[in-house]
């Protein structure tokens, strides 16, 4: 029965306010709370359903960066999870077209029937990955899905996808790729028991090259900022005050 | 001085007309054009103008795609909209009536592979995060998302962690260097469509090599939209949106009438999204729409980070919120601390009717 692999990122959390090194390189992450990207850990419950619903029989997360991608899918096992791929890539950043090239490489290897991941990562904001590795494998994309329903018999599923203007729904072909929206379920928390559980489950460890993937990028980070600071505001104390200050101070009425 | 640089402008065009100045190379750039009801959708045009702020000698094509009158009449549009647009290139196939990304991408290989581009532009809208990383991982090279500012030919700027980070980059890849822009960052011209230039030269693409059968993996079943008379959220020049505490669908009936009153498009926070109040393609944020009109009005909405990266542009932000210490006041111009439920009722009476 199917295999569905599910790529998980570790990033910053996102209830942190991220503060930006002095230096200008990029934002501060030591010392900052960390957890799994919210759009993987959709995608992961997505999997979870989708196989307790009997429509696959296994899913295998993989996470690509730094020995500490072990915590997030530490977390990925505990929330159920079967077993897990890390690729260390080490401490340098590795941007989505290489992501891509590794994901692509483990789904020849491990060769499931769906691919899904979170439609971007929080941190870099880049909404890319998952179109990049369903280009590369010639598979298929169902992107931003805020709904997914298998057909087992017909080898297909059935995307509504949140799209500019409205839902937009498609009917694509297995294998495939599906990168999930907010809106596609609400994940589960990993209990104690599973947390327990999780420890006893494998994490493979490889790295790019055994995979016979070339960590190389052609964009380079020349500095990162602070975005202009607006300038402070007015506590008004009326309606009649507000829509003069509109009309007669920032004209816009 | 102001005619004499104008001089200066119009000789050097004409000069460069003759012989290419021999410093700069040749800069082609396609951008991928989305229409609707035919037109060239504003986004497509906010990408046109990112595409000639590269390079002034830049070339630019703009590929429609599609089939019947609609797209005839976009064509149109397109080729008389610019004078800036050499040439709209128009892929007229029924595969290509819904924008699908495996068809889309294949077209974009054929025509990268046939007239090799220095950039592939698309705005980012869903259409173009949908299809265009996934050509470029098909032409091997990193794309680059949300663009907003373009500083040099290869030097761009694009927000990170939910614009709480500007991250400058510079692309050291081969052609095509490919990217989608913020349409707010790249506003339209105000050119009108019959000022005296010459229509752009129309090419159909030819579309005989392009394998439909390995593009039929995908197919389009249908788009359900909400329907509504208001300016679309994305272009519109004021913005009112309600968060959680507007309670229910039936009070952002409230909020309607206020936009109808300022000819605004309606906006919702996630929390409002979830709660059922407004389908989901009114939600401004991180990781809905990215909005910067000249007024934005935030009611009952508290500011998170994920709702203040899609409209922190905006020009004037007003913000009406019982708590005091909501962090929405600290990005506002203006602010009111006060019930909405009696705010939007004393708006609507003393607002000023819109035209």
């Amino acid at each position: 029965m199917m295999k569905i692999l599910v790529a998980v990122k570790r990033v910053v959390d996102y209830a942190v306010k991220i503060r930006v090194k002095a230096d200008k390189s990029a934002v501060e992450t030591s010392n900052v709370k960390m957890s799994m990207n919210p759009f993987c850990e959709i995608a992961l419950e997505e999997a979870l359903r989708i196989r307790e619903a009997g429509a696959a029989s296994e899913v295998v997360a993989v996470s690509i960066g730094p020995a500490q991608c072990t915590e997030t899918l530490r977390t990925a096992l505990a929330m159920g999870a079967d077993r897990a791929v890390h690729v260390d890539a080490g401490a340098a950043p590795v941007y989505p077209l290489s992501v891509a090239k590794i994901l692509r490489a483990i789904v020849e290897e491990e060769k499931p029937g769906l691919l899904i991941l979170g439609k971007q990562a929080i941190d870099d904001d880049c909404n890319q990955t998952g179109q990049m590795v369903a280009g590369l494998l010639r598979w298929p994309q169902g992107t931003f899905a805020s709904k997914v329903v298998l057909d087992k018999e017909k080898q297909v599923a059935t995307v509504e996808r949140e799209v500019d203007g409205g839902l937009e729904t498609i009917s694509i072909d297995l294998p495939a790729v599906i990168t999930t929206d907010l809106r596609l379920n609400q994940p589960r928390y990993a209990t104690l028991p599973n947390i327990m559980k999780a420890k006893s489950k494998t994490i493979k460890k490889i790295s790019p090259a055994d995979l016979k993937v070339e960590l190389r990028s052609d964009i380079e980070v020349v500095q990162v900022t602070e975005p202009p600071q607006r300038k402070a505001g007015a506590i008004v104390s009326s309606v009649d005050e507000l829509i003069h200050r509109l009309k007669d101070e920032a004209r816009v009425l | 001085m102001a005619s004499c640089s104008i001089f200066r402008t119009l000789r050097n065009c004409r000069f460069s007309s003759i012989s290419p100045s021999p410093i700069c190379r040749l800069i082609n750039t396609l951008v991928l054009g989305e229409h609707d009801g035919g037109f060239v959708k504003p986004s497509t045009l906010s990408a046109v103008t990112a595409a000639s702020s590269i390079s002034k000698d830049n070339s630019i094509s703009i590929l429609l795609g599609g089939s019947g009158s609609a797209l005839e009449k976009a064509v149109s549009h397109a080729a008389s909209f610019h004078p800036l647009i050499s040439q709209v290139l128009v892929a007229d196939s029924d595969i290509l009536m819904h924008p699908l990304a495996e068809t889309w991408a294949d077209l974009v290989h054929l025509l990268q592979q046939k007239s090799g581009y220095s950039y592939i532009i698309s705005a980012s809208s869903s259409f173009g995060k949908n299809i265009l990383p996934r050509s470029a991982a098909i032409l091997d090279v990193s794309p680059i998302t949300d663009i907003i500012q373009i500083s040099e030919p290869h030097l761009f700027v694009r927000p990170i962690y939910a614009g709480n980070a500007l991250c400058t980059v510079r692309y050291t890849g081969t052609d095509p260097c490919m990217m989608t822009i913020r349409s707010t960052s790249f506003p339209i011209p105000s050119i009108q469509a019959d000022s005296n230039h010459d229509a752009a030269p129309i090419s159909q693409v030819d579309l005989s090599i392009f394998n439909k059968e390995k593009s039929m993996k995908s197919r389009w079943l249908k788009l359900t939209s909400q329907e509504t008379d208001r300016p679309e959220l994305g272009n519109a020049r004021v913005v009112v949106t309600g968060g959680r505490a507007l309670k229910s669908a039936d009070n952002f009936k409230l909020l309607e009438k206020l936009a109808e009153k300022l000819g605004a498009a309606v906006g919702a926070t996630r929390a409002a999204v979830d709660a059922g109040f407004v389908p989901n393609d009114l939600q401004v944020g991180q990781t809905g729409k990215i909005v910067a009109p000249e007024l934005y009005m935030a009611f009952g909405v508290s500011g998170a980070i994920q709702h203040l990266a899609g409209m922190r542009d905006s020009k004037v932000i007003v913000a009406v919120n019982k708590d005091p210490d909501a962090p929405i006041f600290q990005v506002a111009d203006y602010g009111l601390v006060a019930d909405l439920f009696e705010v939007i009722p004393e708006l609507l009476e003393k607002i000023p009717q819109k035209k």
